[in-house]
């Protein structure tokens, strides 16, 4: 027997901004962010497809960032802000990457789907992505095993011109 | 993952004490292999430190005209500086060659430089490795190797440092800044990383008690002539088989200045000294570049499934060295 | 408004579900009291387990229990319990069933705690000791003791050989005999294997399971654990992908169901991404090709020949050479299967089964013949094309390969391509460009179906089938809506579950014809009551009508031949006094007339790489993809089935792998980082176009399945192209950088011993 200790993970409280509104959890250090949103807050939008950081399934933003939820502890996102695909439509109707999305058949079995859209709503917001190229790249992080990338990237692409027209009409 | 406590640091002399004060314990920071590791029961630490909250978080000039990159700005934010845009494109091009765009986000600059190994067998607790449990042998040498190193390797390990970001840093020659419970010290970045040796179960040159602060760049950032060149096996969100990161001082065509590293070849980025020598006072064509790239290579030794890095690295030199010498570099 | 919904670009319907992470799968229903599994997994390939250490795990405040083969409850000592529709031939694998280990990875215990990282953290507390014995994972170490498979239901064993290939070959103009080799595949769904079992009380069970079976797994649930099936139910609504590997029930599913039944509780089993790679895989594959013709490309002679590995205790066959000699018109065929037990767990189909393989192969030497002999490949396909099967001698219900050729190589440019290898470049990369044919079945199965309508007009119509990402729930809604023409939105269809009506396996891209012809024939019959009240309203202009004489659309039933005069499915319905009118149907093929055809769909795929040479590197730069698919339901669905099939392809040729060490007898790539599936960045543009196919042999429908068709042959058309950018053939697959590099090498020193 190794000697670790033996008692068992205290739980502590923890408060998470989700989705605009004030979540308090007691969760013991070894909960991943993911699994607190996913078991502990039943958010089950947030996806677990690795747990490893390897997918992207588990996107989600902290503090405007997207982030792979599996792999950070919820402890130590106390008291961050986090928005899950929950919260990506701010309540009314779809957020414009949502609606993108269904137009363009951007999703097929769906389970990549709200670390797509997350991850793809904090592309938007870095700002970096300006050509088809780009937004490749810098959507990598997000495996699609349905294969729907094409679809992937012309949503974005559709919302990123609209916003561009938006900004200067 | 095993039980664990949590506790989150103050400020770094408090993070010092603590990790001083607990054999068991390890600093979580970003977590993004940590984590990974803890998930696969390779490290089990007891108590994690969190250090997140440090004020280590900035970028600034430096009183030689360098840059002070904080250990906790994350490899994102570092990559997209503007200062680092400017004037170490080299650093932010590797940086943004590396894992996906939430890992950078997420990892921090002290923690790029700690991540360990991916080889399959020191993250398979069923095969031996001597890196994860001293004594046990090596799985790799015998068996699937074509991630694993050519240079620098001994009989008790084979393993290659997977950072991006770490090979840029080794060419730049940037010094870190740790602290310990015996005080403040630099690190070149030459000295960070060891070679496996006989001790392949410690990756690096930081004290069991020390907390990395900053990562220093020198002023030389050789923003006009670089290239950072990584082949992997799919276009993205893959680890190198061979990396190149390439910066040259030129004087017209004549090259006054080289500086060569290799990621995806060794325990530690891969640098030689003598072989940059060769390039210099030398005009910058594709028969002197591979003399350099035949210098670096020439003692390397391959395994069963990885010979090809050895022709691959040579190749990649002189194709990132092509790309750096080019006036308005493209990758 | 129209209601002529098929054959349109349809949203799916369940977009809005998975868009807002409302969809929910298998590991996601947090029931009340939910206790948590996680698997423990064999590190020896073979052997026994001589000691199995519990106590440090139970000793944690939270664990619940941990089953063994020491303590698992019972459960069936049957073989035929366990063997679910699609088991091949043999004795299925028994979770825990006793002390014997049979393959890396195994599962050997499951620990249940109060949570899940409690769950995992006992899970690694769990001591293991085994007896190793030798184990044998080297396919190509044991080629030689391939022998024939059992008989697969379903699967056809090589056709007997027709005149005589060896002879024909010798006396041919031209010849190729060449090896490629394909390694072992894993399947990969982003949604890991899980299933959360609820206890209802009173002996009942919920099960979500994530699965391609509903009623296959409550089979298996019940037959196994000796259950009445009034008290099982399987449900999933949402499954995050399968490609196959959901086509049996998995080891995750009898071990919540045993932990549930032993515990009286509800119980949650989640696989790891690496317990994912004990079960499940493409088998590695070895094929000989030898093609030869006579110098007007005319085919003289072709034989295939493939070994594969399966595991000791099962039979796994897949149909990988008889496409060989369907394909293309030749008369000297000899073909040829085998198999070579080894110690893996038993392989399952996975997209395209066999035809992956076989397809890679023949259009590959396909392509190597027609540079032979300095022939344009698609000439040489087009020379030999086949108008009947020689196989069976039987026509096709439809095949309009021709136009596939046509308006694909229109698309893509091929006339301008220069047949000399190397002969085009950009920057530091050698552009290439290559072609496959590709083919997938289109068989239909034995499906049912029910449809109630209420009095407001509402439709729902169900099944016991899936959506794996198909697009199931939409084209059946379509089906639906069109019948009886309703507007999308009042029409609702219901899957995954095995309360449902009769439904196989969602697999075998049969789902569109099958459950979509049972669709169309319960709405029909709805249609038919329907119609009968329209005609008993008060002054009904349908009073002397016969149902020939009216069109359903737009929520009214009119007149063809004065559309004016017609009465509204409301009013309609409101004849009913608040009743609703419920159907349901069982459809079975027209077996007399189908038995006559051959039933498959077809597709010519072109594709353009760049080759960096110096360095290895391998972009696909375009694929066209030209699909006879028959119908087409739903251009959008069926566009990105076919897209992600291509996908598939670019994963196939250039980077997926399972690696074993051979030393271990385990896959050591068994994880997302180190298996690589295409990310964005690999994939560019791909066009997919649908020729004009009509059958009406195939089913009632005259649709085809799309689900599988647009990998096959997509790895040949980008190996071919990779042929043509640097004049190296690399046939063992994928294609990785490191082969270009040493095949290029290779090139170059023989050039040098011939200068």
């Amino acid at each position: 027997m190794n000697h670790e200790t033996q008692r068992l993970p205290q739980r502590t409280r923890i408060t998470l901004r989700v989705n605009g509104s004030d979540k308090q959890i007691d969760v013991e250090p070894w909960t991943t962010l993911l699994d607190a949103l996913r078991l502990y807050l039943d958010l089950t939008g947030t996806k677990k497809g690795c747990d490893h950081g390897q997918c992207g399934s588990c996107t989600v933003l902290v503090d405007g960032k997207r982030i792979n939820s599996c792999m950070t502890l919820a402890i130590m996102k106390d008291g961050a802000e986090v928005t899950t695909i929950e919260g990506i439509s701010n309540g009314s109707g779809l957020h414009p990457i949502q609606q993108a999305f269904i137009e363009h058949d951007a999703f097929q079995c769906g389970y990549c789907t709200p670390g797509q859209i997350c991850s793809a709503v904090g592309l938007i917001n870095e700002g970096r992505a300006r050509t088809a190229d780009d937004i490749r790249e810098l959507m990598s992080g997000n495996i699609c095993r349905c294969g729907a990338y094409p679809n992937i990237v012309a949503a974005i692409q559709q919302v990123m011109h609209a916003q561009e027209r938006n900004t200067n009409p | 993952m095993n039980i664990f406590s949590y506790v989150r640091a103050g400020d770094v002399a408090g993070a010092v004490r603590e990790i001083s004060g607990n054999s068991a314990a390890h600093f979580i920071a970003g977590g993004t292999n940590l984590i990974d590791l803890m998930k696969e029961d390779v490290t089990r630490p007891a108590r994690l430190i969190d250090i997140a909250r440090l004020p280590l978080t900035r970028i600034e000039e430096t009183r030689d005209g360098g840059l002070r990159l904080g250990a906790l700005v994350t490899n994102a934010e570092t990559a997209y500086h503007p200062q680092i845009e400017k004037r170490y494109p080299l650093l932010s091009r590797a940086i943004l060659s590396g894992a996906s765009p939430q890992l950078r986000n997420m990892a921090t600059n002290g923690g790029n430089l700690l991540q360990r190994t991916r080889c399959y067998y020191f993250y398979d607790g069923a095969t031996p490795c001597n890196k994860r449990q001293p004594g046990t042998g090596c799985s790799a040498i015998e068996g699937f190797n074509r991630i694993h190193a050519v240079l620098g390797a001994s009989d008790q390990c084979i393993a290659v440092h997977p950072s991006d970001m770490c090979v840029a840093l080794a060419a730049l020659e940037a010094v870190v800044h740790v602290t310990g419970k015996n005080g403040s010290r630099t690190i070149l970045f030459a000295d960070f990383h060891r070679l496996p040796g006989g001790t392949p179960e410690i990756d690096c040159n930081l004290g069991r008690d020390e907390i990395i602060t900053s990562i220093d760049l020198p002023s030389k950032g050789f923003a006009e002539h670089y290239a950072y060149l990584k082949l992997r096996d799919r276009k993205s969100y893959a680890f190198a088989l061979v990396s190149v990161a390439a910066a040259l001082e030129m004087s017209g065509p004549i090259i006054t200045e080289t500086r060569l590293a290799l990621g995806g070849v060794a325990h530690k980025p891969w640098r030689d000294a003598q072989a940059e020598a060769l390039l210099n006072g030398k005009a910058a064509s594709t028969d002197n570049f591979q003399i350099v790239a035949e210098a670096i290579m020439r003692d390397a030794k391959g395994f069963t499934h990885n010979t090809f890095k050895i022709e691959l690295a040579k190749r990649a030199i002189v194709r990132a060295l092509k790309h750096a010498a080019q006036m308005g570099t493209r990758q | 408004m129209t209601t002529n919904y098929i054959g349109q670009p349809i949203d799916r319907v369940d977009g809005n579900a998975k868009v807002t992470g409302r969809a929910k799968y298998a590991a996601e229903y947090n029931v009340p009291n939910l206790a948590y599994g996680v698997v423990v997994s064999s590190v020896i390939a073979k052997g026994r387990i001589t000691k199995i250490v519990t106590n440090e795990a139970l000793h944690l405040d939270g664990v619940i229990q941990v089953f063994t083969h020491e303590n698992a409850p019972a459960a069936s000592s049957l073989d035929k319990s366990y063997q679910d529709d699609v088991a091949p031939p043999g004795s299925p694998f028994r979770p825990l069933r006793d002390d014997r280990i049979m393959f890396s990875g195994q599962p050997v215990a499951l620990v249940v705690a109060e949570t899940f990282e409690l769950a995992r953290y006992a899970a690694s507390l769990v001591r293991v000791e085994y007896q190793v014995e030798p184990h044998e994972t080297d396919l190509a170490a044991k080629r030689g003791q391939a022998r024939d498979p059992t008989p697969r239901r379903f699967i056809d064993p090589p056709i007997e050989p027709r005149g005589d290939a060896a002879k024909a070959f010798a006396k041919a103009a031209a010849q190729i005999d060449v090896e490629y080799s394909v390694p072992p595949e894993h399947h990969n769904p982003i949604e890991p294997f899980a299933t959360t079992v609820v206890w209802e009380g009173g002996g009942k069970l919920t099960i979500y399971d994530k699965t391609q079976g509903s009623q296959n797994n409550q089979r298996y649930v019940c037959k196994v654990f000796e259950l009445p099936e009034s008290d099982v139910r399987v449900l999933l609504p949402f499954v995050g992908g399968a490609f196959g590997s959901g086509l049996r029930p998995q080891y995750q599913l009898f071990l919540a169901v045993m932990a549930a039944l032993g515990l009286k509780r509800s119980v949650r089993v989640s696989l790891t991404r690496q317990q994912m790679f004990p079960f499940a895989h493409r088998p590695q594959t070895f094929q000989r090709l030898a093609l030869s013709a006579a110098a007007d490309g005319t085919l003289k002679s072709l034989t295939h020949e493939a070994v594969a590995e399966t595991s000791r205790f099962e039979d796994y066959s897949e149909q990988v050479v008889n496409w060989s000699g369907e394909l293309y018109h030749c008369r000297n065929v000899k073909l040829g299967y085998k198999v070579v037990p080894l110690d893996v767990c038993t392989p399952c189909d996975m997209r395209a089964p066999g035809a992956a393989w076989g397809l890679f192969a023949l259009e590959s030497a396909m392509d190597e013949l027609a540079h032979e002999l300095r022939m344009d490949p698609l000439e040489l396909r087009l020379k030999n094309y086949a108008e009947k099967d020689l196989n069976t001698g039987k026509r096709f219900s439809s095949k309009a390969l021709r136009e596939c050729y046509k308006q694909g190589a229109k698309r893509f440019g091929w006339a301008k391509r220069v047949p000399e290898p190397r002969s085009m470049r950009e920057g530091d990369s050698l552009i290439g460009w290559g072609l496959a044919t590709g083919v997938w079945e289109a068989m239909q199965v034995p499906a049912s179906a029910k449809a109630v309508l209420t009095p407001d007009g509402k439709l729902t119509v169900s099944s016991a089938t899936a959506d794996i990402g198909t697009g199931t729930y939409t084209i059946m809604t379509q089906i639906a809506a069109e019948t009886l023409g309703l507007p999308i939105a009042d029409v609702t269809f219901e899957l995954g579950d095995s309360t449902l009506p009769a439904a196989p396996v969602e697999g075998g891209s049969f789902t569109a014809g099958s459950i979509g012809s049972a669709v169309k024939a319960v709405c029909e019959k709805v249609r038919k009551k329907v119609f009968d009240r329209a005609r008993k309203l008060k002054s009904s202009p349908l009073g002397d009508a016969k149902l020939n004489d009216v069109t359903f659309a737009n929520g009214r039933i009119v007149l063809h031949s004065d559309p004016s005069r017609g009465v509204s499915i409301a009013d309609a319905m409101r004849q009913g006094k608040g009743r609703s009118i419920e159907e349901d149907v069982s459809v079975v093929p027209n077996d007399s007339k189908q038995s006559r055809y051959v039933r498959h769909s077809h597709s010519a795929i072109f594709a353009e790489v760049k080759v960096d040479e110096d360095l290895g590197t391998i972009e696909v730069s375009r694929v066209v993809a030209a699909i006879a698919g028959g119908r087409i339901l739903n251009p959008k669905t069926a566009r990105s089935q076919i897209m992600g099939g291509i996908v598939w392809g670019i994963g196939m040729a250039l980077e997926e792998e399972s690696v074993i060490d051979h030393k271990f007898g385990r896959f050591m790539n068994h994880n997302l980082a180190e298996y690589h599936v295409p990310v964005n960045a690999d994939v560019h543009d791909i066009d997919v176009l649908f020729v004009e196919e009509q059958d009406s042999i195939v089913n009632p429908l005259g649709a085809k399945g799309m689900g599988e068709l647009g990998i096959v042959g997509t790895a040949a058309a980008i190996g071919n192209a990779v042929f043509h950018a640097t004049g190296q053939r690399i046939r063992t697959l994928p294609i990785t950088l490191d082969k270009v590099l040493i095949s290029a090498a290779g090139r170059r020193e023989a050039q040098k011993s011939a200068a």
